[in-house]
Parts: C-alpha cells; sequence; structure tokens
C-alpha cells in the first residue's frame, strides 16, 4: 500500500512541475459537470481548459493579496498599508495622471512617459552601437580577441558606478542617466549579435560561396537573417537591464521619472504611492517584455 | 586532350589538432561532358572531400582540377552543388531559394520577370508548383532534397555535384526522386558527380562507378563502367543479369577488397 500512495504523490509532483502541462486532477475535474450543464461537450471542455489555465495564476495572485494583507496586518499602526489602502491611493492617482505644477510635481503618467523616454533614447543608442560593433566582433576573430578582455572587465561593473563618470563628463545628469543606460544595455547586444554571427550555420555560408554572392548579399540573405534570432533575445536582456537601471539612475539624478517619483514620495513618506510604483515598474517591465518576445516569435523559422 | 573534367594527382591534407591527415591521395579522374559519375565507398573514405575538391569549396594541397580546360579555384555556380543537408534557407520560401541562385546566375543580363520564369521552372521540373510559397520548415525532406535539386539545376551548370542528397530519406521517397534524377539529367544532359553509399542507387544512376579505397590517403580503387541501356527501369532492371552482375562487383570491392583495411 506505501507504494501506491509514495507512487501518487510522486505523480503529483510531477503534474505541477512548470514542465508538465497540467492533467485534469480530481480537484479541476470533478466539479466541471455541476459548472457548466448542458452547454455541449465541446464548450465545457474549453472552458475547462480556459478554467485549469488560469486558475494557478489566479490562486497565486490571490494567496500574493492575502500575505500582503496579513503582512501589513500585523505591523499594526505604522505597518505597511494595506492592498485596499493601497488600491484606494491608486485610483485617486490614476484619476489624473497628467497634470502638471512645475518641475517636481508632476502627474504619474508624465514621469511614466519621462522614464520611457529615457530607456528608449539609451537603448536605441545602445542598439545603434551594439548590433554593428557585435556583427564585426562576430565576423572577425582578431577583433573579437581585441575586444574580448575589455568586455569582460566592463561588463560585470554595477551599472550605478557609471553614474559619477556621467555626471563628470557630460556636467548635466539627463545625459548621464542615458549614458549610464546605453553602458549597461550594450554589452547583451553586442555579446548574443555576435555569438549568433559565429554560429551562423557553416552550410549556408557553403551555399553563399558556391552561388558566389556579393558580401551585400550574404548580409542581407545570410548573415542577417541567420542572426536575428540571437540579436532578438540580446535586445530583450538589454531591454529588461535598461529597465532595471532607469528606476535606480532617476533615484540619483532627479528631475522627472519613475524612479524620482519613488525617492520623492519616500522623502514625503508616502508609501502607499511607493508600492504603487513598484507595481507600475513591474508591469510596464513584463509589457517590454511580452512585446519583444511577440516580436522574436515572428522571426524564429525552424 | 583530357576529360571535360580533369582530376590529375590531386591530394588532399587536412592540418588537425593531431597533426596532418592525408584525406586523399594521388586521384587521377578524367569525366566526360554529359556523363553520370557516383563515387562511392565506406563512409571516412573521403568521398566527399574529393566532391568539395570540385566545388572548390576546398583547395587540393597537391595536384590540379581542370574544367574544361580551366583551373577550378574557390567555388562558383558553374559547379552547382546540392547538399547533404539540403542547405536551404529557412527564411525563404521554395521560390525565393531558388531564385537567390537564379538571380545569381542570370540577373545581371536577364530581366526580372524571366528570372521569375527560370525559377517556377525549375521547380516545376522537380514537381513543386504547388509548395512555390511555403518555408522549408513547412515541407517534407524529400520535397527539400527537391528544392535543393531545383536551385542547383537552375543554375544551368557546367557540373552538377550532389553530396549524398538522399541518404537522409526514406526507401520509397528516395526511389522517387532517384527516377526523377534520372530523367531531369537526361532531358538536361547534366554532367554529374553524386557521392552515395547505396550500392543499387550507384549502378542505377551512373555511366560509371568510381569506387574508394578506404582512408587515411584514399585513393581511386578501381572504376566500373555501367554499360546498361538508357533510359533504365528499375523494375526491369532487376530481371537484368548484367545488373547484378554489376551490383556483385561493387559489393565485392566494398565488402571483401575493401572491409579487412577499415578493420
Amino acid at each position: 500500500m506505501s507504494a501506491v500512495t509514495f507512487n501518487e504523490s510522486s505523480l503529483k509532483d510531477i503534474m505541477n512541475s512548470p514542465d508538465t502541462t497540467p492533467l485534469p486532477d480530481a480537484a479541476t475535474s470533478a466539479p466541471r459537470p455541476a459548472f457548466f450543464p448542458p452547454s455541449g461537450p465541446a464548450f465545457s471542455a474549453a472552458v475547462g481548459k480556459l478554467l485549469r489555465a488560469a486558475l494557478p495564476p489566479l490562486l497565486g495572485m490571490a494567496l500574493f493579496v492575502l500575505l500582503w494583507q496579513i503582512v501589513s496586518a500585523s505591523g499594526g499602526e505604522h505597518g505597511l498599508p494595506g492592498p485596499a489602502k493601497t488600491w484606494e491611493s491608486a485610483k485617486l492617482l490614476f484619476a489624473d495622471p497628467f497634470y502638471d505644477n512645475g518641475p517636481n510635481d508632476k502627474g504619474i503618467g508624465w514621469n511614466i512617459l519621462a522614464s520611457l523616454n529615457r530607456v528608449g533614447m539609451g537603448f536605441g543608442l545602445a542598439a545603434l552601437v551594439g548590433i554593428p560593433a557585435g556583427f564585426m566582433i562576430g565576423r572577425f576573430q582578431f577583433l573579437s580577441g581585441m575586444v574580448a578582455p575589455i568586455v569582460s572587465l566592463l561588463r560585470p561593473v554595477s551599472p550605478l558606478a557609471w553614474l559619477p563618470i556621467g555626471l563628470y563628463v557630460f556636467k548635466e545628469t539627463e545625459p548621464a542617466s542615458l549614458w549610464v543606460i546605453f553602458i549597461s544595455s550594450i554589452w547583451p547586444i553586442i555579446l548574443n549579435t555576435a555569438a549568433g554571427v559565429s554560429r551562423v550555420p557553416q552550410d549556408y555560408l557553403n551555399v553563399a560561396r558556391v552561388l558566389n554572392l556579393s558580401e551585400w548579399k550574404i548580409f542581407t540573405r545570410i548573415l542577417f537573417p541567420s542572426v536575428l534570432p540571437h540579436l532578438m533575445t540580446g535586445i530583450r536582456l538589454s531591454m529588461g537591464v535598461a529597465w532595471l537601471v532607469i528606476v535606480a539612475a532617476e533615484m540619483l539624478t532627479g528631475g522627472t521619472g519613475i524612479g524620482f517619483w519613488v525617492w520623492d514620495e519616500w522623502n514625503n513618506l508616502n508609501v502607499e504611492h511607493i508600492l504603487i510604483a513598484i507595481f507600475i515598474v513591474g508591469i510596464i517591465g513584463l509589457l517590454l517584455e511580452q512585446v519583444l518576445v511577440l516580436i522574436a516569435n515572428r522571426f524564429n523559422y525552424e | 586532350m583530357h576529360g571535360y573534367l580533369h582530376i590529375d594527382h590531386a591530394k588532399m591534407v587536412f592540418d588537425t589538432k593531431k597533426g596532418k591527415f592525408t584525406a586523399l591521395s594521388d586521384i587521377n579522374l578524367d569525366v566526360k561532358q554529359g556523363e553520370f559519375i557516383t563515387l562511392i565507398g565506406h563512409s571516412g573514405c573521403g568521398k566527399s572531400t574529393l566532391l568539395n575538391l570540385v566545388a572548390g569549396l576546398n583547395d587540393p594541397s597537391d595536384g590540379v582540377l581542370l574544367l574544361s580546360d580551366k583551373e577550378i579555384k574557390g567555388p562558383g555556380p558553374e559547379r552547382a552543388v546540392v547538399f547533404q543537408n539540403h542547405s536551404l534557407l529557412p527564411w525563404l520560401t521554395c521560390f525565393g531559394n531558388v531564385y537567390l541562385a537564379v538571380e545569381r546566375v542570370f540577373g545581371a543580363k536577364e530581366p526580372k520577370a524571366r528570372l521569375k520564369e527560370r525559377t517556377e521552372a525549375a521547380l516545376d521540373m522537380v514537381g513543386l508548383t504547388h509548395a512555390l510559397h511555403q518555408r522549408p520548415n513547412e515541407i517534407s525532406g524529400g520535397m527539400k532534397q527537391r528544392v535543393g535539386i531545383a536551385r542547383a539545376l537552375a543554375m544551368e551548370p557546367k557540373v552538377l555535384l550532389l553530396d549524398e542528397p538522399f541518404g537522409a530519406l526514406d526507401a520509397l521517397t528516395r526511389a522517387g526522386l532517384q527516377d526523377e534524377l534520372m530523367r531531369i539529367v537526361e532531358e538536361t544532359h547534366a554532367t554529374t558527380l553524386m557521392v552515395t553509399h547505396d550500392v543499387d542507387e550507384a549502378v542505377l544512376l551512373s555511366d560509371r562507378i568510381v569506387m574508394m579505397t578506404n582512408g587515411p590517403a584514399a585513393t581511386i580503387g578501381d572504376i566500373l563502367e555501367v554499360g546498361l541501356p538508357r533510359p533504365r527501369d528499375r523494375l526491369k532492371l532487376a530481371e537484368n543479369p548484367g545488373y547484378h552482375h554489376l551490383r556483385g562487383q561493387v559489393l565485392e570491392f566494398l565488402y571483401q577488397k575493401q572491409l579487412r583495411k577499415a578493420a
């Protein structure tokens, strides 16, 4: 009997692991007839599938909110604001996102746009420099050997360590924060592009050789399409880094932006707003990632 | 006077981590225009290396290769290759893959409409008109190999080089493609060099079978004149005593004269 129990529990473990497609287990499939009466088996199967897909994340979120509530309640008067209080505050905040009362008091919408703008510019510059650099480094062994030690040395540097250099060189905060985003998001682009170029299958290059294609044709028809999936990975990682860094950089440089806003609300001791900012940063990061994943899938030919 | 394709004392030495490795040595072969030659031998005997020398993908360490009296220096579209693993570009459609080759060879002298016609004609010849706008990952292995053949033929090469083109296919698909290749070669009179390790394929398709010894330093062990009448039909050949005799000779070479060395 004990062997049977063991099998069942290990089976559950496998079913719950993220690599496995969840099978209808007793908890979700048994009540189905009660939930979906005579609407036809195909319909009920579709809804059942949707329910099974949506249930784990919804349950997870519910538990998260519950935990948040417990933590905030246990802190007493000076505890963290609870979910309800934060929600009320968020409704008020997003009722008027685009007000403008001078340089240090702007609506949340303006702050988000300012951060996105900085990320777009810093990241755009990184792509502009990083993609060609990656192609060159991947194509020429000698160049790769030259650049490798520099990249290995600079890549692990914390992004914020670059900020004083930026401030010293540019004498202004705006270009300094662009510089920080640029320097910290350029590495994944360079490295992934270079790896992609050096991994172009020899078969494709042989086709190019047999056809005697011009360098330009080799680039547009073979090299670039072949590298594109790697390039997209680099861009996705880069965008992630840029969005991580911007919040920290803006805390230090001030002015506008979601990072500055967090720091400003900390000075105002408005903890609800800090919690809201964390959600905003998370949601926007998630959206950026998803958009890039969608674009990347478009270029996946396998 | 030597053959259309003339290989004279070709030698191929590779630099490996363990030192120099002589893959081929003392290869002499003359191929007449329009002839169908197969290279057969055990794996690792350097038959693909020899094909790559003719393709120009590798340069010989010694010796010389001439095609219509001009030395072969580097790859070029007059020696089209059908690769073992089809080597289609996955981001181009079947049409796009063939068009890339057609454009390269004829783009300078012919209008676009003509290039399009050539591409469609090549794909029609291998029976893929219905798959023009599909990508390689949307079609079967046999169809991919047909696109590879269409790409090579569309270039109207002087020499068609095939590197175990049907090696990865199942027996039925393989037989269908062999028949198709026979028909196409008879239509186009292409001079063809094909690497294979399939005895039946070699006898069915070839005018001459070049049998290679085992490496290292592989060379041509024997050349067998096939001489069976064309057009050939695989069903009728099965009843032909000449066919079985030839088949026996190739098998004898591969499994009696060469196997001991390999073991």
